[in-house]
């Protein structure tokens, strides 16, 4: 089947099975290599997209359902001043380990703080408890998520301070 | 107290260095240390070679100044990559900015061993990188001082220039390269290192020099590697470990979709190498992986179809009736101890395997074509992964490239290879390259397993709460008298020479499935049952657990140590741990600070890979609910932190990984087959349930050592323990029963 794709603002064709998933048609069809495969199943966050801005899986989303939903990558998400944001403050707060995951918890806290601008510890937990990070940078995603917000970096869940 | 005299002889730690100019008129250093590591530590695996290897290093220094670091060591995210470099950019006196960091080759003639295992980067770098770097200073100094025709002692250097302190005249490093690179190299034994005071970059938080790409999504990680005319393939294994394949329904897949081949492999028997199998080839991934919908194989599955984890555990019970099969230990007179002890504890416990579980699955890119190999591999590992290469094709090691490929995640998996026999062998066969990539499921039902383990365990206590006698049997796994990968005991384990009686013994039941390190092996399930008993006996004579584990580890004592790969290394030093347990108790306030009922505090203690931890967990228990409160981590991992963001970020993260093992974590095996496949069953840890971890380095006058790992043992005890301490619940089975707190 053809397929017109709009994916970070640009008009793209592919030729893919219907069932083929949106993780796949952006690397291996479209060179779009930041969206990361980490598990097929929707479990763990690393292959996240933006479909008309909302945080979507993209390996359980088919090529045949994207329609005309506009798609941002990681690749694509410094377009957005939101993006920018939680990509420096990733890089101020020095999140990385291994980085295999972190494209799709970009995506995730980009969505999140496009939605809610000054998160709780609460709404991190719950916009984010999706993107598995197997080097558990937690505390450094949660502290990069509310220097991108501009909110006070202290965690809320330590009582003991 | 010292280990047997099987240890190789320390080699000389004569270093040689040659220095050269560089095309354009730079300066080019490259360093041989032969015998400065005597590579492969048993922590990076316990079968790795143990052979003599040279290390060199390449720093080049371009006419504009720009320095070039060669990075000779897999990143897999521990942050190797920016942390070696700093070392040697430190004593050449040049800005952090000026730096450029290049990923070497996988090339054993060149770098020696090029592994990432063990936390050893730290201890066998520490000071041959930073000699490095002062003697292309030392070099750079002479070429000034000639130049000016003044002493080199009048000369200083400071970000990248040399200065003749009286006149105050400059010269930048670009400037003087190419004068320096005629110059005799000196010898590395003797340029100065720095006082540690005047570190610029050292002790300097620096972020991952890789990060940027991280962020912005670009192409890095193995599973990302493109190379021209390359097709895409799966390679699906018996899920009975060892299977053979009796028949397949090859010619029918041939005729899906997008599929440009699918035959049978044949393989051999050694897992860390090419097993039998069935490989699709097809022109995108997601095709060759849809074709296995279609796939239809008759498996021989082999004798391993009658192992279970449930057999496993009926086994073990029966052996722990009967005397240990192997002697590890045997101090006094445990019997006569037991009997005379005012008070005898007992307790088993037990730990399942582990899967690794990288996010980025196991994958490889090879290219096979007119006798020549390039690999493309995201590995720990690469020199057994260039043997098992050259041995399932059939060709010489010479004629194998191997590229570094920045890992999604190792934690000892990617110290096999695997997954590089299979791309080279599917890339023979098909002709073109190939990107053989995994699937969750195939990772997680095809790993090197963190072997299971039952500790039976007995001890007694005098009437003054002193331990007089500690046994344990401990039933794992392996070959007639032969542990198992990563599921030895040693005769150091504490409080093994701690307390005057102590027999630890073994016994081992035959295992089909293989074994593997993870993330501290042997210690990350060791520091569970060990920490754990210990804190048993200090409930059972009514001490607080964190002054009964002072009292256990009594005077400041040093013991003789192993000889490692730097040669002899420091044996266990008790007044080190005694020091991390005493800030701990009063960074976590210890006794100190109140707590409402259904929370309590555990402390733990573990030394492994040269560094000393001591953990405090707090944890609540509420409807049956647990939450893990808060982490405080306390560490003494010598002189130096080199990298403190860095070294932060992996406290923390082994802190999580190690609560996320204890949580959730479980691979059983049922008839030979592992029962679960994604992490839908296998559960990581995940941000909800992250506490924060707060995290201390103890500075003492030691050399540096690792940190990928010692930090993970201490906190799935100190964790139990403050179970424990919140609702009178033992828990001696990981991972944590929910129903038991309930």
């Amino acid at each position: 089947m053809h397929y017109s794709i709009r994916v970070n603002d640009t008009a793209r064709q592919v030729d893919a099975e219907p069932d083929m998933p949106l993780l796949w048609v952006l690397r291996d069809l479209l060179d779009l290599k930041g969206t990361k495969f980490g598990c097929g199943k929707s479990f763990c966050g690393a292959c996240t997209v933006h479909l008309n801005g909302a945080p979507t899986r993209s390996c359980v989303t088919p090529i045949s359902a994207v329609g005309s939903a506009a798609i941002t990558t990681i690749e694509g998400i410094v377009a957005s001043p939101t993006g920018r944001a939680v990509q420096q403050a990733w890089l101020d707060v020095d999140v990385v380990q291994c980085g295999y995951c972190q494209a799709g918890q970009i995506m995730s806290a980009s969505a999140l703080l496009a939605k809610t601008p000054k998160p709780t510890d609460a709404d991190i937990d719950q916009a984010m408890a999706g993107n598995i990070c197997r080097c558990a940078t937690y505390l450094r995603i949660r502290k990069a998520i509310k220097q991108a917000a501009g909110v006070s970096t202290a965690d809320s869940r330590d009582k003991t301070l | 107290m010292r280990r047997a005299a099987d240890e190789a002889p320390v080699e000389s730690r004569r270093a040689f260095l040659r220095a050269s100019v560089l095309a354009g008129g730079g300066l080019l250093l490259e360093v041989s240390l032969p015998g400065a590591l005597r590579a492969a530590s048993q922590n990076a695996g316990e079968n790795a070679a143990r052979s003599a290897a040279a290390l060199n290093a390449y720093v080049q220094i371009a006419g504009d100044g720009i320095v070039t670091i060669t990075a000779k060591n897999p990143e897999i995210g521990q942050g190797i990559k920016t942390m070696l470099p700093m070392l040697i950019a430190e004593e050449l006196d040049v800005d952090w900015a000026n730096v450029r960091i290049e990923q070497a080759l996988s090339n054993p003639a060149l770098y020696g061993r090029q592994f990432a295992g063990g936390s050893r980067a730290t201890p066998m770098h520490w000071e041959p990188m930073r000699r490095v770097g002062a003697a292309g200073r030392q070099m750079l100094v002479t070429a000034a001082a000639q130049t000016w025709a003044v002493p080199a002692s009048e000369c200083a250097t400071q970000s990248g220039t040399v200065i003749h302190t009286p006149t105050k005249r400059t010269l930048g490093y670009g400037a003087l390269a190419a004068k320096a690179a005629a110059l005799p190299a000196p010898d590395l034994d003797r340029v100065a290192l720095k006082d540690p005071k005047d570190f610029k970059i050292i002790g300097k938080s620096h972020a991952g020099v890789d990060s940027p790409l991280v962020v912005t999504g670009k192409p890095l990680f193995g599973i990302d590697v493109a190379v021209p005319g390359m097709l895409y393939a799966v390679f699906v294994k018996s899920p009975v470990f060892g299977g053979t394949v009796s028949r397949a329904n090859v010619d029918a897949i041939k005729t899906l979709p997008g599929i440009r081949d699918a035959f049978v492999v044949r393989g051999g028997q050694v897992f860390d190498g090419l097993t039998d199998g069935v490989a699709i080839v097809a022109t995108n991934w997601w095709l060759a992986n849809k074709a296995r919908d279609k796939l239809e194989v008759v498996w021989d599955e082999g004798a391993t179809a009658a192992q279970s984890s449930d057999g496993f555990a009926k086994r073990a019970l029966e052996l722990s009736a009967q005397a240990p099969t192997l002697k590890v230990l045997h101090d006094g007179n445990v019997d006569a101890a037991l009997a005379g002890s005012a008070k005898v504890l007992e307790a088993a416990y037990q730990y399942p395997f582990i899967a690794h579980a990288t996010l980025e699955p196991q994958n490889c890119t090879a290219h096979v074509k007119d006798g020549k190999v390039e690999i493309w591999a995201p590995t720990q590992n690469p020199d057994p992964g260039r043997k098992i290469v050259a041995k399932a094709l059939g060709i010489d090691e010479a004629n194998i490239t191997i590229h570094l490929i920045r890992c999604g995640g190792g934690f000892g998996r990617r110290l096999m290879n695997d997954y590089m026999a299979e791309a080279a062998w599917i890339s023979k066969q098909v002709g073109a390259p190939v990107k053989l990539l995994w699937n969750r499921e195939d990772d997680i039902q095809h790993d090197f397993y963190r072997p299971a383990g039952f500790h039976f365990f007995k001890a007694g206590l005098d009437a003054h709460g002193k331990v007089t006698a500690f046994r344990d049997h401990f039933v794992t796994f392996g070959d007639g008298d032969k542990f198992a990968n990563s599921a030895a005991l040693s005769a150091e384990e504490f409080p093994a020479r701690f307390v005057p009686n102590v027999e630890l013994g073994a016994s081992l039941m035959p295992l089909g499935i293989p074994t593997g390190p993870l993330r501290a092996p042997r210690s990350n399930a060791l520091g569970f049952v060990f920490q754990s008993f210990i804190d048993e006996m200090a409930h059972a004579a009514g001490k607080d657990p964190l002054q009964f584990r002072l009292d256990l580890l009594g005077e400041r004592r040093v013991f003789d140590g192993p000889t490692g790969p730097l040669g002899p290394e420091p044996g266990f030093d008790s007044g080190r741990m005694i020091d991390v347990l005493a800030l701990v108790r009063e960074k976590a306030g210890w006794g100190r600070r109140p707590v409402p009922a259904g929370t309590g505090m555990g402390v733990a203690f573990y030394y492994s890979h040269l560094g000393y931890f001591a953990e405090v967990v707090q944890a609540t228990v509420a409807q049956g609910r647990l939450t893990v409160d808060k982490v405080w981590v306390v560490g003494d991992v010598g002189s130096q932190i080199i990298n403190p963001t860095g070294a932060e970020n992996q406290v923390q993260g082994a802190a999580l990984d190690g609560i996320g093992e204890a949580l959730g974590q479980a691979i059983t095996l049922t008839n030979g087959r592992v029962a679960q496949g994604n992490f839908n069953d296998f559960l990581l840890l995940r941000m909800n349930q992250a506490p924060p971890v707060e995290v201390h380095f103890l500075v003492s006058n030691h050399a540096p050592t690792g940190l990928g790992e010692p930090a993970l043992p201490p906190v799935v005890p100190a964790l139990c323990n403050a179970i424990f301490a919140a609702t009178g619940v033992r828990i001696r089975t990981l991972p944590i029963d929910p129903k038991l707190l309930s």
